[in-house]
């Protein structure tokens, strides 16, 4: 794995395969998005359900960008590399944004469902704090000037809360909350339709590849500019 | 279309949900593309002037 991870062969390697993967991305969200709109209203919860298919992919993708911002912050601070710094470095804008659409869409369906835009139960509250934990690690990233320095700073930030990960996770089943249980990926199969579950995939499968395509995107952009602060450093 | 649109009366909930996650991701897009291509030419053309 680490002979792919110096940045020269990331930038050889990963340029082909981002077009491919924002081609995938594109048309799992496109038949996600027709099968979601012309699946029928669920009965209880009506044409809400629709909000399912963009709520709960943004919070496993934000979710899941959390995981890899840790790990890669870990493989940086114990290997010291530099590609794994930058790998957890850019991970984390892209996370904090699907956070944030995951509690916006969350409140946009917790009001009509629940009869409040936001309760304070342990779901919404530790996935609030995941949104806090992504601006405080890149707060403090862009606090400290020295990149090295920076770097293990901010990996200890984020190994340390990778601990809300599991709390997210357990949390329906923790303590009591008006959040749903696991429905999806559960012993004994999903709990929803298969005319929800479908839509529910591709969208889901469609925001890890545009997150993937992003994330790529983002490492090859820092390590130009690294490589470009490297070359004016050199020339004064 | 008029019943599409109305969303069983949760379009004040569906729409929003729906408008904001397209903006979000697109404005995204946006931004990781430019900084990209920003990065991509300031290399580029630091890289032919000192070759």
């Amino acid at each position: 794995m680490f002979a792919y991870a110096n940045p020269k062969r990331f930038l050889d390697v990963s340029g082909p395969i981002v077009p491919w993967l924002a081609t995938a991305s594109a048309v799992s969200l496109g038949v996600g998005l027709y099968l979601g709109f012309t699946a029928p209203p669920d009965y209880q919860q009506g044409d809400t359900v629709r909000i399912m298919f963009i709520h709960v992919p943004a919070a496993w993708t934000a979710m899941m960008a959390y995981a890899l911002m840790a790990l890669s912050a870990a493989i940086g601070l114990i290997n010291r590399h530099p590609l794994a710094d930058v790998a957890a470095k850019t991970a984390a804008p892209l996370g904090a944004l699907f956070t944030a659409l995951a509690l916006i869409t969350g409140s946009l369906w917790g009001k009509p469902m629940w009869g409040a835009w936001w309760v304070w139960d342990a779901r919404l509250t530790s996935f609030l704090l995941l949104l806090f934990l992504y601006l405080g690690y890149i707060a403090l990233w862009n606090a400290i000037e020295d990149e090295t320095r920076a770097a293990r700073a901010t990996a200890i930030l984020a190994i340390v809360g990778a601990v809300n990960l599991p709390i997210i996770e357990f949390s329906v089943e923790w303590w009591s909350t008006l959040h749903q249980g696991e429905s999806i990926l559960r012993k004994g199969g999903p709990l929803i339709a298969s005319v929800f579950l479908w839509p529910l995939a591709a969208m889901a499968l469609g925001y890890t590849l545009l997150f993937f395509t992003l994330w790529i995107v983002r490492i090859r952009t820092e390590i130009l500019n690294r490589r470009l602060r490297a070359l004016q450093m050199g020339a004064a | 279309m008029k019943e599409f649109l109305d969303m069983g009366g949760y379009a004040a909930f569906v729409w929003p949900a729906y408008g904001v996650s397209v903006a979000g991701i697109v404005v995204a897009i946006v931004i990781v593309w430019r900084s990209y291509a920003k990065a991509k030419a300031r290399l580029a053309a630091l890289e032919t002037r000192r070759p």
